[in-house]
């Protein structure tokens, strides 16, 4: 591909990548299946947040692309947080 | 004379080579991809506004979901977008034989998840529950609303499943053919970054309707 692009993920690095998105996901069936009102939801949210971010970094390679993209699937995801933000903000405060 | 001739052969490969811009090929493939995260957020706030106005409603109908059902799909799907990921790696370095293996493993993963998807949903079928059903039309408008968020965005993402399939089926005919290889691997890549969006959505969609109560 073009000469900025000569990053090659090893095998290695997918697999212990898949490792942890595996221990993620089982760390956050562990804590919901306890009783903490309201901190349930928080930490799955912030949970499923760090393995959607490990993805985006490594399985799809923004980490090692060119930096626009990675720019540009920040933005995008600014931009839904924000939207995310002020309806609560709505809902919570009318 | 000598070099004039190497630039005009230059020029000649520069030339066939323009008709190709893997990065904008890729550029093209994210802002489809930023499209579908918006589709998919939009969902997520439509199902936070519900839950959080009928939260009673939601936290008993999310029991009648399969938890162990729900991670064994979560981790199928992690597989899947590391064997896809793992497939990129071995076009670059030219192992045209795993790449194909790697491709076909995650086809075979995806067709696990649709199974998977196809008992999950039946057994909501088999008790009269299903989108229009007289069952769901006498259920509380809570419970109506985490079961129709729950099929359409299953669905809808199931659907995308299915997109993903053709598009790695397509890639691992391509490999086959050598028509994508270790300098051309633009497509792979592109349908790579789809299955790997695919996983993201799961992601979010495993803990909102499986997990939190």
């Amino acid at each position: 591909m073009s000469k900025e692009n000569n990053h090659i993920s090893s095998y290695k690095d997918h697999l212990l990548v898949l490792a942890l998105l595996i221990t993620l996901t089982v760390i956050t069936v562990a804590i919901t299946s306890i009783e903490l009102n309201a901190f349930n939801t928080a930490a799955a949210m912030l949970i499923a947040s760090c393995k959607a971010a490990i993805v985006l970094l490594y399985f799809m390679h923004l980490r090692f692309d060119q930096k626009i993209f990675l720019i540009m699937a920040f933005l995008v995801i600014a931009l839904l947080v924000v939207v995310i933000g002020i309806t609560f903000i709505d809902y919570l405060y009318r | 004379m000598n070099s004039n001739n190497q630039n005009m052969e230059t020029a000649i490969h520069t030339h066939s080579d323009m008709h190709r811009d893997d990065t904008a090929s890729k550029l093209g493939m994210w802002l489809f991809i930023f499209t579908e995260i918006l589709l998919f957020g939009g969902l997520f706030i439509v199902y936070s506004v519900y839950r959080y106005m009928n939260p009673v409603a939601f936290h008993l109908a999310h029991e009648e979901l399969s938890i162990t059902m729900g991670l064994i799909n979560t981790i199928i799907l992690l597989i899947s977008s590391a064997t896809v990921a793992m497939s990129i790696t071995a076009i670059q370095k030219g192992d045209k034989r795993l790449s194909l293996y790697m491709v076909g493993a995650t086809i075979l993963l995806a067709l696990v998840f649709l199974i998977n998807k196809y008992f999950e949903w039946g057994s909501k079928f088999e008790h009269g529950m299903y989108p229009g059903s007289d069952l769901m039309d006498m259920l509380s408008n809570g419970d109506m609303l985490f079961f129709s968020l729950y099929f359409f965005m299953t669905g809808l993402h199931g659907v995308h499943i299915i997109v993903g399939m053709v598009l790695l089926a397509v890639s691992w005919f391509k490999i086959k053919k050598d028509a994508v290889r270790s300098d051309k691997y633009a497509l792979l890549e592109n349908s790579g970054l789809y299955w790997h969006l695919v996983d993201l959505i799961w992601i979010f969609l495993f803990p909102l309707f499986y997990l939190i109560h």
